[in-house]
């Protein structure tokens, strides 16, 4: 039984944390909403200095051959600085690839980060929905997945793909589709004939997203296996939510030092218990957090069967305490926690958009019940 | 990152496991059928079956073996636990005396005392209640009334009394936080004691709770004479006593795991066997709520454990966990009562018995309130609540209490 850091993974995390610092992201995140659509800086360059586009990628293939946790500590360190970097879609788009040896050949430009790959998010089946959906365009209800039909050699793919993380730019985008019922994974050149790609802001500037568009749109047949493709689904929920629990200690550390410097009626205001609980509040949330990640990143090769569960419930965790985390952090402020001027605004904006994607929280939410009722019934 | 056991760990889970297979014939049978029922049977055959498990080197894992402990770590006592738990026999009956009065008499006690003392403890043969609680001094533990008074001869006499006491009615001994001096500022004037409970003036009752039954007592002590060996750590240390074992307590906490037995398994099997429950949206959204949380628990534990292995002791963060337990337990009793209406609550049932348990259990070990002060305090460094009872003598503390700050 170990769960502590390695030294490895320490040095990951602190290099992180330095190589962030050097660009000013809070500001710039506040400069794009206010219309500098150039304030943005673009990180990508630094994060192919780190290595993290091949972080999931072994080596072999030009990457650095790291687990889901590793992933998860660099994903944290963005959350804490709001930084907009492209691994949110990239990640999950390189875990199908490797799991595909027909796509092998893909690999090597990814894991540089010499060309940026987006995961098309479909989510795979649960205790209640038979079927493989992606999310809507609006509304409560879900939406089919693409599907593909063979073609020449390979397949072609036609569907509809909305809010997709990362996917404005990116050279290639891997999902699933459904070929004759069945889920296949699928890589689509982003130029090719029949893709098209929408970028859309919303709420958070730093969040890059694009409606996808495939009709009939050329793609190689990847031979990842059914569990990898649902993997990917899986895993960029556990991202989503170690990004988020990054964002969460932020929160929390400037609440505390507010807390602690600002007085009234002759007292820290951190000295009141109205006060003091609704900080535990916001730590003891993260901690759960925090377990649940190590739990999501031991389980998708140390128990597979219960990476569904662990992901899921790492996220409905880890939304929920950003999102309670950045409404204290307001309140911890007092009004000028709502101003333009602070910094509260961005994280909560951070919380709001990113509770809503990738099925929402909601969705995760409702797989954790699936998953521990499937258990129960079976056992 | 691992949840694996090293060679050697798994080396005394196998021993542990086989003692275990060799041996569990002879537990006590507490559940189902066959179920002993005789309170005083079931007493007996739990501190037989203790002596037992003390024996197989299942109890006092991490006692020093001069004690009769294996002198291990606290992972080996966590294989112990979970291999009980797989076997399912019950574990120790005195786990408050084993798993943190015993050591704090191997911290603070006199040699005679650990000779006397810790043996028939790890054993069962005298069970151990604490008594520190009080009806005015729970989570401000300092504020212990119960009074020890110096005799000439070296004796003291003790008055007071003490609440939630777990185990008092069938104690042999309790550890006994008292005030032995009240012109001194709180924190300084009190005494740590060993009382023997069948000492004339010690009288026990029974404290019946929500559910009817009387998982504590209070303990009344009507001029109880104390020897002068029954000093453990010091005159005017008890304050630094009581908390070596209220440090143990957490750590017994934390290596007990599993968040206290409430897994999101115990209460999804109602939930899933109601065609309609399983599919309702809202029922759906709770217990997925409470699932998390509660499955997080889980993985704050091994972290807990990470930590324990390296030497570090557990703070107050870890009362966080118990936080979680308790509200999720409660949120989840809600929740199955409302699927299953008025039924859930027949009383013989096991979840209106844990419907009526968890309400006290919230401030079991300190109230959530005094957690979070706590945590907010030593975890978060938040400023503490201006206090007025620094550095005022104990015995004037009354007079300001109700004065206008």
């Amino acid at each position: 039984m170990n769960l502590a850091l390695s030294d490895e993974q320490e040095f990951l995390r602190e290099a992180a944390r330095g190589a962030l610092s050097r660009h000013k992201t809070v500001a710039a995140a506040r400069e794009a909403l206010d219309g500098q659509d150039d304030a943005l800086p673009d990180l990508w360059p630094m994060a192919r200095e780190a290595g993290w586009p091949g972080l999931l990628i072994d080596e072999e293939h030009g990457g650095a051959g790291l687990d889901a946790f590793d992933a998860m500590l660099v994903l944290g360190e963005c959350g804490r600085v709001i930084a907009g970097i492209e691994l949110l879609g990239h990640l999950p788009a390189t875990a199908i690839l490797s799991d595909s040896p027909a796509a092998s050949s893909l690999l090597e430009p990814l894991a540089t980060g010499e060309r940026r790959a987006a995961y098309l998010p479909v989510c795979p089946p649960d205790d209640l929905e038979a079927q493989w959906t992606v999310d809507p365009r609006g509304g409560a209800g879900r939406s089919p997945a693409p599907t593909a039909t063979a073609a020449d050699g390979g397949v072609r793919v036609s569907g509809e793909l909305s809010f997709v993380p990362d996917a404005p730019g990116a050279d290639v985008l891997v999902g699933v589709a459904m070929l004759d019922g069945r889920p296949v994974g699928v890589a689509i050149e982003a130029d090719a004939q029949g893709v098209g790609v929408e970028a859309v802001r919303r709420y958070d500037a730093t969040r890059s997203l694009g409606h996808v568009a495939l009709a009939d749109a050329p793609a190689t047949l990847l031979d990842a296996p059914e569990q990898s493709l649902a993997g990917a689904w899986h895993l960029a929920q556990a991202l989503l939510a170690a990004e988020s629990l990054g964002a969460v200690e932020t929160a929390l550390d400037v609440s505390v030092a507010y807390a602690k410097e600002r007085h009234t009626f002759g007292r820290a205001i951190g000295s009141y218990q109205a006060v003091k609980h609704s900080l535990t509040e916001v730590l003891r949330q993260l901690d759960n957090g925090r377990s649940l990640l190590y739990y999501a990143g031991w389980a998708r090769n140390g128990a597979p069967a219960e990476f569904p569960l662990a992901a899921s419930a790492s996220r409905s965790v880890g939304s929920r305490a950003l999102d309670v985390a950045a409404r204290t952090m307001i309140s911890v402020h007092g009004g000028i926690g709502a101003t333009w001027e602070h910094d509260a605004p961005l994280y909560f904006r951070r919380a709001q958009l990113s509770r809503r994607l990738l099925g929402g929280t909601g969705r995760a939410t409702d797989r954790v019940a699936g998953e521990v009722l499937t258990q129960a019934a079976g056992a | 990152m691992d949840l694996d056991d090293t060679p050697e760990q798994a080396d005394h889970r196998a021993k542990v496991r086989a003692w275990l297979g060799e041996h569990k014939s002879q537990a006590p049978v507490l559940q189902g059928p066959g179920a002993l029922e005789d309170e005083a049977e079931i007493l007996a055959a739990r501190r037989a079956w203790q002596g037992k498990l003390a024996e197989g080197g299942l109890a006092g894992v991490v006692w020093p073996k001069e004690y009769g402990g294996q002198g291990l770590g606290p992972i080996e006592q966590v294989i112990c636990n979970q291999e009980i738990a797989r076997a399912k026999v019950p574990g120790i009956l005195d786990a408050i005396g084993v798993g943190m009065l015993g050591p704090t008499i191997i911290a603070h006690g006199a040699e005679e005392q650990k000779t006397r003392y810790l043996g028939p403890m790890l054993h069962g043969d005298e069970v151990w209640c604490q008594l520190f609680s009080e009806p005015a001094a729970g989570s401000d533990l300092a504020a212990v009334q119960t009074r020890a008074r110096l005799q000439d001869d070296g004796s003291w006499r003790l008055s007071g009394q003490k609440v939630w006491t777990t185990n008092a009615q069938f104690a042999s001994y309790g550890l006994l936080l008292a005030r032995t001096d009240a012109d001194v500022p709180k924190h300084k004037g009190m005494t740590m004691f060993i009382v023997p409970m069948d000492a004339e003036g010690v009288t026990v009752r029974g404290l019946r709770q929500i559910s009817g039954e009387a998982e504590f007592n209070e303990v009344f002590f009507d001029d109880v004479e104390l020897d002068a060996g029954s000093v453990v750590g010091g005159v005017g240390n008890g304050w630094g006593t009581a908390l070596t074992t209220l440090m143990y307590e957490r750590v017994t906490i934390g290596l007990s795991g599993e968040g206290m037995g409430y897994t999101p398994a115990r209460f999804a099997g109602a939930i899933a066997a109601d065609e309609h429950a399983r599919r309702d949206p809202e029922v759906r959204r709770q217990l997925g709520e409470i699932a998390s949380e509660l499955t997080a628990v889980r993985f704050t534990g091994y972290r807990t454990l990470t930590a324990l292995q390296k030497g570090q002791i557990p703070g107050p963060e870890a009362g966080l966990a118990k936080v979680t337990i308790v509200n999720g337990a409660i949120k989840a009793g809600d929740l199955l009562a409302d699927v299953l209406g008025p039924d859930g609550l027949e009383e013989s049932g096991d979840l209106a018995y844990m419907i009526s348990f968890l309400p006290g259990l919230k401030s079991a070990g300190g109230t959530e309130e005094i957690l979070r002060n706590t945590i907010g305090e030593r975890v978060l460094g938040l400023p503490p609540e201006p206090r007025l009872d620094k550095g005022i003598p104990f015995s004037e503390l009354r007079s300001k209490e109700g004065a206008p700050a």
